[in-house]
Order: C-alpha cells, then structure tokens, then sequence
C-alpha cells in the first residue's frame, strides 16, 4: 500500500541524518513512539515530538530505556506501527525488550544512533561499536535484521525500509546509524507520499475462533491481530505453541525458536540489499557499512588516482556495502572469497563485523581489519595501507 | 573530485551553523550541486565557541569533515586562534574585522575582514551579523551565486524577518564586492 500522505513532508530538504529517520518512520506509517532521549539520537524524536500532534499520534517521553523499549511493543499490538530511538548505554538496557520482540513476534523498530563506549563512552563522536550487540545483544537464539545507512537521504529511505521489514516478518529491526551520518546535514529528497511503498500490518482474514497467533503462514511468519477486533489472544515471552499460550516443552521449544531462525534465514533474499561496486575481476574487496563506507570509496579512489601496482598490474579494488549487516550475507562473501585476494573491513570498533568477513571467507581469502576505537572517523590512507596489504 | 571546503567558527548565539546551513542549502537546492554539513558538536551554548564545516561539490561526497579550508569564516579570537592553522596556503580567510585580530596568517592566504555586526546593528538586529557574513562570503569566494545564497536565506529565516535579513544579506554582498574592486569602503562607525 501507498504511504499516508499526512506524514510525508514531500520535498527537496537540507537535512540531518536524526530528522531524515524520523521523517523516515512518519512515512513509513509509524504513529507512536516511546523514547528516553540520548544524544546523538535525541533530534529524532524530539522532532517527532513536534510533527505527531500535527500528523496524528503519540510520543511519550518515558523513565527510562526499559520502560521505552516494552511501551512502543504495548502500542504495535494496540494496532501502531511504532519505534524508539537510543544509543550505546540505552540500546544495551532494552536487550531484554528486543529479545521479548524476537519471541513474540512484535513487528517495530529500534534506532541505534552509534556513539563511542562502552558505558557513557563518547556521548557527541561517533563509533560503530553496537552492530555484534545488534545481533546477539538479547539471550537465547533468534535471527536479527539491521540496516546501516550512509547518508541522511539513506536515514529516510531506509527508515521506511526498516519498518517494512518489520511488518512482513513480524520481527524487531535494528536500524544501526553512527553519530557521524546522525549529526551531518545533506540534501534529502523526500517524494510524494503516492511513490512510497508500505508495507502493512499482515492482519489476518480469518475469524475468531478459527485463528492462532503463532501459526505460520507459507513463509514461515504468522499473521497478526490487533486489541480490540473482537479476537482473544495471547502473548507471551515464555515459550509458546502457536495459540500464544504457554508451552514450555522440548518440542514447543524447538519448533518455535527454529522457526524464529528460519523466517529470516529463508527469506534472506527478500531481506538482504547491499550493494557491489567494482568487484568484478577485483583482486581486493573493501567491506563496509555506513559512515566507514564512504571513507572507504575514498580510500579506494586514492588507490586508484595514485595506480599502485602488483606485480606490474594496477591494483584492482571494489566495494562491498553492508546495507543490510544482519542478516549477513554469508554465500556472496564466500563467493567472492574464492576470486580475490583479500578483504578489507574499516570500521568504528576495534573488531566486529571483520569476524563476520572472516567466518564466511573460510580461509579461501585473508581478512584484513582496519580497527578504529572511534571518536572520529578513518583517516582514508589507513585504509589505502591495508587495501595495499591485501593486494599483495 | 575537486571539493571546496569551508569552516564557519565563532561564538555560540552569533548564527554560526545557520551560515554554514545557508551556505550548504545553497548550493545542494538552488544549484544542484551536493554539499555536507557538519556542526562540531559539543556542549556549546551561547558565548561558548561553535563551528561547523561545510564541503561544497559537483559530484557526491565521500568523506565527511574537512581537512585543509579553501575558504574560513571566523567571527570570534578564539575561532581564529583554533582554526586558522587549516586554511590552504591558498586559501581565503574571512573575518568580523571588529572581532578578531590576525596574526601569524599562512603565506598567501588572502585575508578580508567586513564589519558584519555593525553593518547588522545598522540595519537593526545585531543577530543578522552572520547573514551579512554569507553575503560577504559569497561576494569574495564566487563558490556560490549570490541568487542561491539569497534563496537559501529566504528559505532558513523565521518568515516575518525576511526582508531584513536580504537586506543584511545585501550588505555583506555588496561591501565585498566593493573591497574586491579596491573601492574604500565606508563602514559604519561604532555606536
């Protein structure tokens, strides 16, 4: 379906990466949010605090991340689509909320706004230190979708993006910015509210009596209902048997948190956009995500102006953009493992998703880190020295 | 890729990142070319220091933050003091000529100074002080029309004070363009 057109603020904006998200979220139907606002995420719903009493909806300012992180999931089966937005020290005290939107299957969004850490860590710099915790922060075993973008225009688009996939999987997502693309100011388009897709709330056609809310559809995701439509029903972050009640068993266990798994698992090709410059016939690949990746597509630019040489050939070197870091695209990485050299992976911490890069490549290619404990971003000629290594 | 890269600094309350702003918007919405923002982001309030950079360009841009300034807007001592160590040896430095004092400025840098916050004073709001200072700016660099900075003024101001700010906006414009033509240029005299 088409967005709403009351909360799209069509036009061309000078823009930062914090009021492009929320723009994003307002377009992408997102009508309640709860937040304990943290900078440098704070922009985001302080303008969403601002245009929801215009565009129809709530913001409430709660006690803490906790209390922000379970309130928005009261509102999704309410009938919203809702979000909330933190940083380090927050994200890491709605852990168990995001494990609780995992296990029963509440569609909403997380915003990340990534700052140095750990603890209070660098409350105004940027870092890119939370993308493992994205994935695993919460206990127990369920599969992540994360966004990660790179521009302010890329805050907006993928916003939207974020709370799609949300709905069609039924699933919490992590939309995993960085200080930098938060804080800085760039042109963004925002289109008429007819050219933007939404997705809907999967309610069921069934009726009462003849619905559970944890039965799969044919892709593994089961529909929803919301308060109120004369449905009972159930939720729980105990285990469950598709009704919602509990069932703490063996087998209730095993077929509910593999198929947690396996909803985003299978459907990785409806999930997964990154994005692929330059690699074919590359002898190095440089994988990055958000601001890390247009320091990067400097760093390459510099390798190529300057024509470093191996072995008598100019030095070949392309891109892989994680746009989409979880779930990661572990086949493409290990394809491409079999046909160059070697990776490269910048960013923001001092070692994550480089595991990942490495994992996948299964030794066929070196992984060559290039950890940063943030605060700033790279100086592109680190990156050149180990696009130089990699080449070798 | 050829980037222009500016840095606006002075004191926090003097509009700072709204000329950085008006100068970015500028170019990205009036003249279609791409431009990125960045405020130093800290506890600033007003009196303390404030700075932004703004990197102007025909072609998207890739890494954020400056790293030498073709152009530096200082409004504050302490902004010259902390920023003037980065303007390209061929670089222009801009000053409120009533704020700051130059010394020890790079070889070749080309240095000029406006009496923004009188010129503001004159036309009645002191707070304008920073749009006359894009104006001076687009008067002396050329980086940006002088139509899509006014654009850009006109589209970052409160509606009921738009009219004067074009005014301020004029008046920083047109003394630089009479400093460039070797002109003596009369400055309002303190109050």
């Amino acid at each position: 379906m088409k967005a709403d057109p009351k909360g799209v603020l069509t036009g061309t904006h000078f823009m930062d990466g914090d009021h492009a998200c929320c723009e994003g979220a307002l377009a992408g139907g997102a009508r309640f949010a709860a937040g304990y606002p943290i900078t440098p995420s704070t922009e985001i719903v302080e303008r969403f605090s601002s245009r929801i009493p215009v565009v129809g909806g709530v913001f409430i300012q709660m006690e803490d991340e906790l209390a922000a992180s379970i309130t928005l999931q009261g509102a999704v089966w309410g009938g919203a689509k809702a979000f909330t937005v933190t940083s380090g020290p927050g994200f890491s005290l709605m852990m168990e909320h995001i494990g609780y939107a995992a296990m029963t299957e509440t569609p909403c969004v997380f915003v990340d706004v990534q700052r140095g850490g750990p603890s209070t860590g660098l409350p105004t710099l940027p870092a890119q230190g939370d993308m493992m915790q994205a994935r695993w922060g919460s206990h127990g075993d369920y599969e992540m979708i994360a966004l990660c973008p790179n521009s302010p225009q890329e805050c907006f688009d993928l916003t939207i993006r974020a709370f799609n996939l949300a709905e069609q999987f039924r699933t919490p997502v992590m939309f995993m910015m960085d200080e930098c693309v938060g804080h800085m100011t760039e042109k963004v388009v925002i289109p008429p509210a007819e050219e933007i897709e939404v997705t809907p709330r999967r309610i069921t056609s069934r009726k009462p009596g003849d619905f559970q809310l944890f039965e799969p559809c044919a892709d593994q995701v089961p529909d929803m209902v919301e308060a109120g439509q004369g449905y009972h029903f159930h939720v729980t972050g105990l285990t469950h048997s598709e009704n919602g009640y509990p069932s703490m068993t063996v087998k209730s266990q095993e077929k509910l948190v593999k198929r947690l798994c396996s909803k985003i698992r299978d459907n990785f090709d409806k999930i997964s956009l990154n994005e692929e410059t330059d690699l074919e016939n590359a002898d190095v690949a440089v994988v990055a995500y958000g601001i890390t990746s247009r320091v990067a597509m400097r760093a390459i630019r510099i390798v190529r102006e300057r024509g470093f040489k191996v072995n008598n050939r100019k030095i070949r070197v392309g891109m892989y953009r994680l746009i989409t870091p979880w779930p990661f695209p572990d086949e493409r990485i290990h394809a491409l493992a079999g046909r160059i050299r070697g990776f490269v992976v910048p960013e923001l911490n001092l070692g994550q998703m480089c595991r990942e890069v490495q994992r996948a490549a299964g030794g066929h290619a070196v992984t060559i880190p290039v950890p940063h404990a943030g605060g700033t971003v790279h100086d592109p000629e680190t990156i050149v020295a180990a696009i130089l290594e990699a080449a070798k | 890729m050829p980037i222009t890269e500016i840095r606006v600094a002075g004191f926090g309350g003097q509009g700072v990142i709204m000329a950085a702003t008006v100068i970015g918007k500028a170019l990205c919405i009036y003249e279609q070319g791409y431009s990125t923002m960045t405020q130093n982001f800290g506890p600033e309030a007003r009196g303390g220091a404030c700075s932004a950079q703004v990197i102007l360009s025909k072609e998207p841009i890739l890494y954020p933050y400056v790293t030498g300034t073709d152009a530096s807007i200082m409004m504050s001592q302490e902004a010259f003091a902390k920023f003037a160590g980065e303007i390209k040896p061929d670089g222009v430095l801009l000053i409120e000529q009533d704020l700051v004092r130059v010394s020890n400025v790079k070889t070749g840098v080309r240095v000029y100074g406006v009496p923004a916050t009188r010129l503001a004073e004159q036309l009645g709001k002191r707070m304008m002080q920073n749009i006359v200072m894009v104006g001076f700016f687009g008067a002396v660099t050329g980086f940006v029309t002088a139509e899509a900075l006014k654009q850009a003024v006109l589209d970052s101001v409160p509606p009921h004070t738009r009219e004067a700010n074009v005014k301020a906006f004029e008046a920083g414009y047109e003394y630089g363009k009479a400093l460039l033509a070797g002109e003596t240029v009369e400055a309002p005299v303190p109050a």
